[in-house]
């Protein structure tokens, strides 16, 4: 056998990491627990990870163009509730499309602060976190939403039904990747993005106009946002204020956990996607093996923790750097 | 020189990455007290040659050694215990702590509690920066002070220690005339002290004025080692690019045609005032003045970056107002910036994006961008400038300094512009690329664009110029022909004395 460097592995592992920890994972969860890789229980996570993946697609954007959005978790709350009451008041067919109207609003709102005033996305995102919260209560008066009834709604099929066999969340999902995996990586407004979140400066030299983009990548955020309240209101018909509560963190993990860098610049909606897939393994894995749910907090920032470094090492080509 | 032991000498040093062997063997020496140049074109492994000496690589194979140790440094904190210290191209202050808080910066003096000696720390300072000759003290922050001056400070930074070997990596990149003579007292100072110094330039006249020794990369490979009294640069060129040079001077005047860009009392705060020009397509226009003297945002206002106060900007005869970049640039004027990282590129993007990034909305199929037409946009841009590279795929930080110029270059160029500024076109770029990009820039001219080419250096304007405009203080001094310029009159302008009154 060829003789391998400690150096080698230790930038193999910088580099594919995260794929190994999710093999070994897998391997275990598999031996743990051969339920694991049931088809059946396969396409659960899938299904369960795909609100969780709309909103990851649209935040890709915000990352890539070198901001944050944390406001997507509450923003996910309000359209939740908002399609929710509007659809026993005015009914689904204009519920839904209302409810997308407001939630872009809010996206351009965002985008109009962190683009044309230029404020920092964290303080402006964690400020509407906060903010969207307190709409979204206001609006329902802190009550819980529900649909009157229940049986007699068409609206149930975005998050129960299923076409061509296949759940239509996971339908919905994996559209919406595909199409806004071509937008990012094959129009002229995707490699706008890339070159807004590479070097900012650059890009207005280009006669790139960054306010557009930035704001753009925020009304795609939201956007994204709203079909999750959408699948959630359907799978539910029923919700708390608080559902996408924390949510923010766990889209963030999934996009870095993907490889796409915090400073801008870098990032793909397929790696987006492969970061859901393997929080949502890990996370279901950890509940067949018996550990208690709340367990998967603790471990969605472990992981969060390990993408980071492992995207730091992969640059300076070392896992563990004493100086500077 | 003979039977003194080197300062630091370097023995075989190898160095290779995937597929590319960066130094094959390189030796060579510096004395006490000597000013050692190294050149050698981008990508002949000067910059390799550097991080080995710095501890940022080990070399696979040699060694280095200071005074008669031999020495192996892990990290430039090691290399700097060691006496060797770097003067950077891009400088590394803090600009919100001052000039003693970053001379001293990990190594502050303390007093009891560990709290921080201030008076001790003004004192020190103090003393060194008055061997530096320096006209601020220890308290000035450094974000204040100009580009030289924050130069100075990095120089008094590496006096700290017991530097045997200093190396100075393009110094005088960023640096106007006045301030370089200034740089080269404190490098004389240095040589007295029996400091070794490695001065890396492209600049031939600087190497000549100042350098004893000239030792030469190309390819990864030392090519020998020249006396400087005893050699030209033509001799050097050739070592250094393996051919001859031509550097006679250009006086050919192209066909000239309409006024392409005109400019009637322009002002721009306190920026510029009352600025009037005007550029004819077919025409070279230099910008000729200090640092600071106003060059530079003119073209930013140009370009829509910034708004003047008053004036016209008439294109082809119509007046016309730009607010933006997208502006200026749909109504062809392009700008290639000054600063090639911070400006020019998106260092993590590939070549050919890079290129094609101010036209990607105009280059589409249906909604997509047309790739096929991308690359041949790059291809034709890459063989027309002669870019390095070994694919459009490659990201443009990992190029040389020319190559990614010339990737700015492309960019601009292939926006078929009607005014076409650049604003220090060889920046930290070697000979060869030089009078490369030199050459490009009146085949331009002769093809008819109207071109504004901003530059510290005379000998770029002279070379380059049907037309100079001298430029002190905000104000267009005078305008010469390149009948009538000389080094003298020229000088005289730009330093405010009136172009006309002999000295």
């Amino acid at each position: 056998m060829a003789a391998v460097t400690k150096e080698q592995v230790g930038g193999f592992l910088a580099r594919q990491g995260i794929l190994v920890a999710f093999a070994v994972f897998m391997v275990g969860f598999t031996l743990a627990n051969q339920r694991f890789v049931d088809p059946d229980n396969i396409l659960g996570v899938i299904r369960s990870s795909a609100i969780l993946g709309v909103m990851a697609l649209g935040v890709t954007f915000v990352v890539i163009s070198g901001n944050l959005d944390l406001s997507v978790g509450s923003m996910m709350s309000f359209s939740t509730i908002v399609v929710l009451d509007l659809h026993d008041k005015i009914g689904p067919a204009l519920a839904i499309p209302a409810m997308f109207a407001m939630t872009l609003c809010l996206g351009a709102f965002i985008g109009f602060l962190v683009g044309y005033l230029k404020l920092n996305s964290l303080i402006v995102t964690l400020g509407m976190l906060s903010a969207i919260h307190g709409l979204t209560l206001t609006y329902s008066g802190g009550q819980n939403m529900d649909i009157a009834d229940k049986e007699g709604t068409w609206f149930d099929f975005f998050g129960q039904g299923s076409a061509l066999g296949i759940p239509v969340p996971i339908l919905i999902f994996v559209l919406l990747a595909a199409v806004l995996g071509v937008v990012l990586s094959k129009t002229p407004f995707g490699r706008k993005v890339y070159a807004v979140g590479g070097n900012g400066t650059a890009a207005t030299f280009s006669g790139i106009r960054r306010a557009r983009v930035v704001f753009t990548c925020y009304l795609i955020s939201a956007f994204c946002v709203a079909t999750a309240g959408l699948l959630q209101a359907s799978r539910s018909l029923g919700s708390q204020n608080t559902v996408g509560q924390g949510l923010e963190l766990e889209v963030l993990a999934a996009v870095i956990l993907g490889g796409a860098s915090l400073l801008g610049g870098s990032g793909t909606i397929f790696k987006t996607v492969i970061g859901v897939l393997i929080l949502g393994f890990i996370q279901n894995g950890l509940l067949l093996v018996g550990l208690q749910f709340y367990v998967q907090y603790v471990v969605t920032w472990i992981i969060i923790i390990l993408a980071v470094w492992l995207d730091i090492a992969a640059k300076r080509g070392k896992l563990w750097s004493p100086i500077a | 020189m003979t039977g003194q032991t080197p300062a630091l000498r370097l023995e075989g040093i190898v160095k290779t990455f995937p597929g590319v062997r960066a130094l094959d063997g390189v030796s060579f020496e510096v004395m006490p007290g000597e000013v050692h140049a190294l050149m050698g074109e981008n990508g002949a492994g000067k910059s390799t040659l550097m991080k080995v000496l710095g501890g940022i690589y080990q070399p696979d194979e040699g060694q280095i050694i200071v005074g008669e140790q031999p020495v192996v440094m892990r990290s430039p904190l090691e290399a700097k215990a060691k006496g060797i210290v770097f003067i950077h191209q891009e400088l590394s202050l803090a600009e919100e702590l001052t000039v003693a808080e970053n001379i001293y910066l990990g190594e502050l003096p303390r007093k009891r509690f560990g709290l921080v000696d201030w008076a001790k720390l003004e004192e020190q300072t103090n003393a060194i920066l008055s061997t530096l000759k320096v006209g601020f003290d220890a308290k000035t922050r450094v974000g204040d002070l100009s580009i030289a001056n924050q130069q100075m400070v990095e120089i008094a930074r590496a006096l700290t220690v017991d530097a045997k070997a200093v190396i100075f990596d393009e110094p005088t990149a960023s640096l106007t005339d006045a301030e370089k003579v200034v740089l080269f007292d404190v490098i004389t100072d240095l040589q007295s002290r029996g400091v070794g110094i490695i001065y890396i330039s492209h600049r031939m006249e600087e190497i000549f004025k100042i350098t004893d020794r000239i030792s030469v990369l190309r390819d990864g490979q030392y090519r020998g080692t020249l006396q400087t009294a005893e050699t030209n640069e033509e001799d050097v060129t050739q070592l250094m690019i393996g051919r001859a040079l031509d550097l006679s001077r250009n006086e050919s005047h192209h066909e000239l045609g309409e006024v392409a860009l005109e400019v009637r009392g322009l002002s721009c705060g306190h920026l510029f005032r009352d600025v009037s020009f005007e550029v004819r397509s077919g025409e070279v226009v230099g910008f000729y003045g200090l640092v600071g003297a106003g060059r530079t945002e003119i073209a930013e206002t140009l370009f829509g970056l910034r708004d003047p106060s008053a004036g016209q900007i008439l294109l082809s005869g119509q007046e016309v107002r730009i607010h933006s970049p997208a502006d200026a640039i749909a109504k062809g004027i392009s700008l290639v910036p000054e600063d090639r990282k911070g400006q020019g590129l998106v260092l993590g993007m590939n070549c050919r994006d890079n290129m094609t990034l101010p036209q990607v909305d105009d280059l589409k199929a249906g909604p997509f961008v047309a790739e096929g037409a991308e690359v041949s946009i790059f291809d034709q841009y890459r063989d027309r400038l002669d870019i390095r590279t070994p694919g459009w795929k490659q990201l443009v930080g990992n190029l040389s300094g020319g190559n990614q110029q010339k990737i700015v270059i492309g960019k601009w160029l292939s926006m078929h512009p009607s005014v076409l500024i650049v604003d220090e076109p060889t920046r930290g770029i070697d000979v060869g690329s030089k009078s490369e990009i030199h050459n490009l820039i009146r085949d331009l001219a002769a093809q008819g664009y109207a071109v504004i080419v901003i530059s510290s250096e005379m000998p770029e304007v002279l070379h380059v110029s049907d037309r100079i405009v001298a430029m002190y203080n905000g104000r267009i001094m005078r305008t010469f022909t390149s009948e009538e310029v000389t080094e003298d009159n020229l000088i005289q302008a730009i330093s405010g004395l009136g172009g006309d009154r002999a000295a």
